[in-house]
């Protein structure tokens, strides 16, 4: 079947897709989006955690089928999801109506090629500016193997939209369903701090 | 394998009707790990998200309608003061990304006596309100679940709300397991007072082949509540009422070995959260204690 939807602010449409596939695979299979990582396919490790509709889900338990004419956003967009919404000052998605129009969201190319680069960096000359999330897991050593991590970012980048000062109990709880297991959690909440803090001096 | 995607109630309806191995699928997160695991290739997968109305819910005089597809977030953030135990059940359904997706009608459709929110439908005293192209019907909560992982819907029906009783007194819910989050129920407990009928209803979880009714307990306790005057005095529930109660929900338990834990560990893990809850809720009750009505999970 074919399934037409947005990707990071573009409309995208797969074909051939099967019947009984996931959001995931779609993404990475057939998009060549691999940030979402696959690693239980029952929505355990909150590895694939993409925005669907302005919501954190598994993308690993949404049948391709289910987003027809639905908004995804997934890590590869963050960088640019989160500074339109400082920009535009909304959160959430675009919306199924495109509200964001041609300007906005990354090209599927871009996101494919996407690559972390930190702001500030010599080396920057091209490529999405982190968002402060990703930025502070950079800078909190958030980040060890790494397959955890674009879950993570995902997820706590919703939950600093919801709460740009999170308790500490409002971190674990927000992140209870991704799993490390470098298990590094103690500088995953560092980082989550740090951005919390970031975001607050910024405003 | 096929992808029904029903605008409309009715289209689904009219889909179910046409293709009753259609399964349906909401949330996804029990559908869909038993297809990536291929445990499960059904012919048709019948999409219910383009359901609006199954999104909502309605607050009324006695009941809330709760429609099958609204996610355990939204209970949790929006029904705390009139469902109080499902929205202690919801809170400890794994994680806040499944969470956002699935909800009580997925719950009730897998059947599955682990599911967290039957203890508390249970309690609370619930009717499932299914629907075929031939008529919609309530079925009592007490007369839903059949069997291991099987209900009482027909092959053509499908759950549209889940009419539950708005709280008229203090609810618990309680749940075992290994870790606080991510987890199957070891067992789970869930216990309401209803002072307007002066009568207590339980629910047990993960502790039997179904969920069931502690009925012996609930008998017990709403005859030693009647007989003392607790319910007018509003005095403390003294131990050995307490102990009974605890022993009796125990007694309902008809669990198994398995690899979250042993029989005889579910049965006692359920008599401890029965007494603790009977003493939490009778002390928000009295009033005495600052536990708010809608707990903390």
């Amino acid at each position: 079947m074919r399934v037409n939807f947005t990707v990071n602010g573009r409309q995208q449409e797969a074909d051939d897709v099967w019947e009984g596939e996931s959001l995931l695979y779609v993404l990475r299979e057939r998009m060549g989006l691999p940030g979402s990582k696959n690693a239980c396919e029952q929505g355990e490790c909150g590895s694939c955690t993409v925005r669907l509709d302005g919501v954190p889900v598994c993308s690993c338990l949404v049948a391709a089928g289910q987003v027809e004419g639905r908004d995804v956003v997934t890590v590869e967009g963050l960088a640019e999801f989160s500074k339109q919404r400082e920009q535009h000052g909304h959160g959430g998605a675009c919306g199924a109506g495109g509200g964001c129009g041609g300007k906005g969201g990354v090209t599927l190319d871009a996101a494919k090629q996407w690559q972390a680069k930190p702001a500030g960096d010599s080396q920057t000359g091209e490529g999405v500016e982190l968002s402060t999330i990703q930025q502070a897991f950079i800078d909190a050593g958030a980040v060890q193997c790494g397959f955890c991590t674009p879950g993570l970012l995902v997820q706590a980048d919703a939950l600093l939209e919801e709460n740009s000062s999170p308790s500490d109990q409002d971190i674990r709880e927000a992140l209870s369903g991704n799993l490390c297991r470098c298990t590094g959690y103690e500088k995953i909440l560092d980082a989550v701090r740090l951005a919390a803090a970031r975001q607050g001096e910024a405003v | 394998m096929d992808f029904l995607r029903p605008a409309s109630w009715e289209e689904a309806l009219a889909a179910k009707a046409e293709f009753p191995t259609a399964v349906p699928i909401a949330g996804g997160t029990d559908v869909m790990v038993e297809i990536n695991f291929d445990h499960r290739r059904p012919e048709y997968l019948l999409d219910l998200n383009r359901i609006g109305l199954l999104r909502e819910w309605e607050v009324g005089e006695d009941v809330v309608r709760l429609g099958a597809s609204v996610p355990y977030t939204q209970i949790m953030e929006n029904l705390r003061t009139e469902l109080p135990g499902l929205a202690l059940a919801s809170h400890t359904v794994a994680s806040p990304q499944i969470r956002n997706r699935g909800g009580v009608g997925g719950n009730l459709g897998c059947a599955s006596p682990a599911g967290d929110s039957h203890p508390a439908l249970l309690a609370a005293g619930a009717e499932v309100e299914v629907e075929s192209v031939r008529g919609s019907r309530l079925i009592p909560i007490d007369e839903f679940y059949t069997g291991v992982k099987r209900n009482a819907l027909a092959a053509d029906e499908l759950i549209k709300t889940v009419h539950i009783k708005k709280a008229d007194g203090p609810q618990q819910y309680s749940k075992v397991g290994s870790r606080n989050a991510m987890v199957i129920a070891v067992c789970a407990f869930g216990l309401a007072l209803h002072p307007q009928t002066r009568t207590v209803r339980t629910g047990i979880g993960s502790a039997a082949p179904t969920p069931i009714r502690a009925k012996a307990a609930e008998e017990f306790l709403n005859a030693a509540l009647e007989e003392g005057g607790f319910w007018e005095s509003g005095k403390v529930i003294t131990p050995s009422i307490a102990k009974q109660f605890g022993d009796l929900a125990s007694g309902a338990a008809n669990p198994i070995d398995d690899v979250r834990g042993t029989a005889k560990y579910r049965r006692h893990a359920v008599g401890i959260m029965a007494r603790r809850q009977l003493v939490w809720t009778w002390e928000q009750y009295r009033g005495t204690t600052g536990r708010s009505l809608e707990g903390a999970a």
